[in-house]
């Protein structure tokens, strides 16, 4: 890589031109040598499949010795998911909806129509803008309507559902709890390194051994928690075998696991608060309170809008936690959309199975988008 | 840590209220671990007979497992565990590496690619695709469309000056994150079982490497970011080619951040699971699929399965106490900044 300069001019004059030549070349392209290799590897690994990917969702595929057989089908894939035999697997059962439910959708619209026209009366209104925050609060209207149809007393998640479930409240859970232990490991308390360290390890665990770990835990028959069931009369109940107990166990789980990772962001952001904020705060007579609800918290926004985005993008793909702990049971109920995926690559469904990729895909391209456009930026900038 | 001792000293009542917290916190990260410790050491009645808590106290801890695992079956782990330490160290060596030089570009060159080209790009690669889908030799559409790239080359980029930012690229590389692997996982089986790599530590190698290079890009850019300019300048001014600049001036300054962001990329290449279910079968198994597969017919094995958990998480162990100081020291100060 080095540029390295020929030591002696008597021989192999035309070999040093050359390699003259050579090194110039490469010292005029470095910017295009720096990074050509990660685009390329972007471009084989992510972009190409991507778009065979598109191809074999509208396609049925057939491995057979020695390569495999395709046939077209169009858009037939998504048919099956959105409107045919696998419906209820993928989108749930979708029910009337329970009044306090219509509330929720209604408050949901309500807040939604607020951000719009506050939007327009705000400085950098423009057409555009609107139409596009009026199309995407539609879709998310929409999407809320049902989620909550699937939710309702009759109806029944579908792998959709199942997914946003894992991802929003794993991640209010995992911010509101990592938020708290940074906070209290900022303080002044003596130790505070070895709780940090401590927190940190779930981060690093293989999700498939926390899996199992926790399916120990969960036990309620010879797990290390048993007198406790056995207090409440619940030594033959499984969670696993309750739709919602299942979710809760990987909600869990996935909580305990991802936890630290908000919490080493959060913790690193608030150490590197400048400190004359808190002195001068001090000095004039703030509160505790005062001081964490009108320095800490505003300075640490722009962070946390990262981190929460961050982990939004990774919740998408779960399927470790499901998979160990439930294997998507009972029935489908804790089936995240990459583990549905998976099954129908199991079952040789290449194109069902690309189908369902692209799915996720679509659903989470949009939610984190639309998070980085409407609330990332304007909280970043 | 930086603060003045008074100011950040919770009362009494906050520090017992405090410690109370964080105890409990503690409790619930350590106490599956302590299970899969004590687990590891007992026999299959101890398990099945309900939760024995202490060793020696609760029952007779025995070294079954551990000897099953270690001496009976160990052909059956040795190589689960050396694929996943190759994979994870050369991938992540490899995500490093190319992922900091891009990085590193995007912070110090000035790229101008055409919108054109790219869309230009795009639109051949769906031809070819969509050209070898109707059948006709996948040789010769490739030859077109490279064809038809060179000779639009000059022409377009005359015609249509508009281009794409350093920022955009850097958007686009760290974007790839937000694609979930399954969307990708198929095709990349399909290529790599057309060249004949399928089942292969280099085709976990290359696959981990990919999806953790933008997190290498994301990391590394901000913190070549905060590396001041004015050395490698003078470096410049000296003669110094841009490669002797980044390997003698940059590298150095930088070596802090890399070895967070290697350690970080390594944590999820070692504990990645779901590439190698489908790309790896018996020959390139990694540990991941090893655990897993302990659900056996007969019922989860937790003994043999605690045992095998505890040698996949301890050296992981070892490295989050390292990191934790790189932390703690403000290393990761580019993620923070977003």
């Amino acid at each position: 890589m080095d540029n390295s300069v020929p030591k002696s001019s008597s021989a192999h004059t035309s070999d040093q031109i050359s390699s003259n030549r050579v090194s110039d070349w490469l010292n005029r392209n470095a910017g295009n040598v720096f990074i050509l290799p990660s685009v390329i590897i972007v471009l084989l690994l992510s972009i190409f499949p991507l778009i065979i990917s598109a191809y074999l969702a509208m396609t049925r595929l057939k491995f057979v010795q020695g390569g495999f057989d395709i046939t077209f089908v169009g858009f037939k894939n998504f048919e099956k998911l959105l409107d045919g035999s696998e419906k209820r697997h993928f989108r749930g059962d979708l029910e009337a909806l329970a009044p306090y439910q219509w509330l929720v959708v209604a408050v949901v619209v309500a807040l939604l129509v607020y951000a719009l026209w506050r939007y327009m009366r705000s400085a950098d209104y423009k057409v555009g803008g609107l139409i596009y925050r009026a199309i995407t609060f539609g879709i998310l209207s929409w999407g809320v309507y049902f989620v909550m149809q699937n939710l309702s007393p009759e109806g029944r998640p579908g792998t959709v559902v199942v997914t946003l479930i894992y991802v929003f409240i794993g991640l209010f859970l995992q911010y509101f709890i990592g938020l708290g232990l940074a906070l209290l490991t900022t303080q002044n308390l003596p130790g505070k390194r070895i709780f940090r360290v401590i927190f940190l390890l779930p981060m690093m665990i293989t999700p498939v051994g926390i899996g199992y770990t926790f399916r120990m835990m969960t036990d309620t028959s010879k797990g290390p928690f048993e007198p406790f069931w056995a207090v409440l009369g619940l030594t033959d109940f499984s969670w696993v075998s309750d739709p919602w107990g299942a979710r809760w166990a990987v909600i869990i789980t996935d909580t305990w696991q991802w936890t630290p990772f908000v919490f080493i962001i959060l913790l690193a952001a608030i150490e590197g608060l400048p400190n004359e904020l808190f002195e001068a705060a001090h000095v004039d007579g703030a509160s505790k309170w005062q001081i964490f609800w009108n320095i800490t918290l505003p300075q640490i926004v722009p962070v946390s809008a990262t981190v929460v985005l961050i982990r939004m993008i990774e919740a998408f793909k779960i399927i470790d936690l499901p998979n160990i702990l439930t294997f998507g049971g009972p029935g489908t109920a804790t089936e995240s959309l990459t583990l549905h995926s998976f099954f129908a690559w199991r079952t040789l469904d290449v194109g069902g199975s690309a189908a369902i990729a692209y799915m996720l895909m679509f659903i989470s391209l949009f939610i984190c988008i639309s998070y980085a456009n409407l609330i990332y930026q304007k909280v970043v900038r | 840590m930086f603060k003045s001792k008074g100011l950040n000293q919770p009362s009494l009542a906050g520090t017992i209220l405090s410690y109370v917290i964080l105890l409990f916190w503690a409790f619930i990260v350590l106490f599956p671990l302590y299970w899969l410790v004590v687990t590891s050491f007992k026999l299959p009645f101890h398990v099945n007979e309900g939760p024995y808590y202490i060793p020696f106290v609760d029952y007779q801890p025995s070294g079954h497992a551990w000897r099953y695992v270690f001496v009976d079956v160990v052909g059956d782990m040795i190589r689960p565990y050396t694929n996943t330490v190759v994979v994870s160290l050369a991938s992540s060596v490899l995500a490093i590496i190319f992922g900091g030089t891009a990085a590193y570009g995007l912070t110090r060159f000035r790229y101008r690619p055409r919108q054109a080209l790219i869309w230009l790009f795009i639109a051949l690669v769906a031809g070819v695709i969509f050209g070898s889908s109707l059948g006709a030799p996948l040789l010769l559409l490739l030859a077109v469309a490279i064809a038809i790239f060179f000779l639009a080359l000059r022409p377009i980029s005359k015609r249509f000056p508009r281009s794409v930012e350093n920022r955009d690229i850097a958007f686009w590389l760290i974007s790839q994150r937000i694609l979930p692997p399954v969307a990708v996982v198929i095709p990349i089986y399909i290529m790599f079982q057309q060249v004949g790599l399928l089942d292969t530590q280099a085709a976990l190698i290359i696959t981990y490497m990919a999806v953790n290079l933008p997190i290498v890009v994301w990391l590394m850019r901000d913190y070549f970011v905060n590396i001041p300019l004015e050395l490698e300048e003078s470096a410049r001014v000296d003669g110094a080619s841009p490669y002797r600049v980044f390997w003698s001036i940059v590298l150095p300054l930088a070596t802090p951040g890399l070895v967070a962001t290697f350690l970080f990329v390594l944590v999820f290449a070692w504990n990645e699971y779901l590439l190698s279910l489908f790309l790896s079968k018996a020959n390139a198994q990694t540990m991941p699929l090893l655990v897993a597969a302990q659900n056996a017919t007969r019922g989860p094995q937790w003994w043999y399965m605690s045992v095998y958990i505890l040698i996949m998480i301890i050296p992981v162990i070892i490295l989050a106490v390292v990191l934790e100081r790189y932390i703690s020291r403000g290393l990761l100060v580019g993620a923070v900044k977003g």
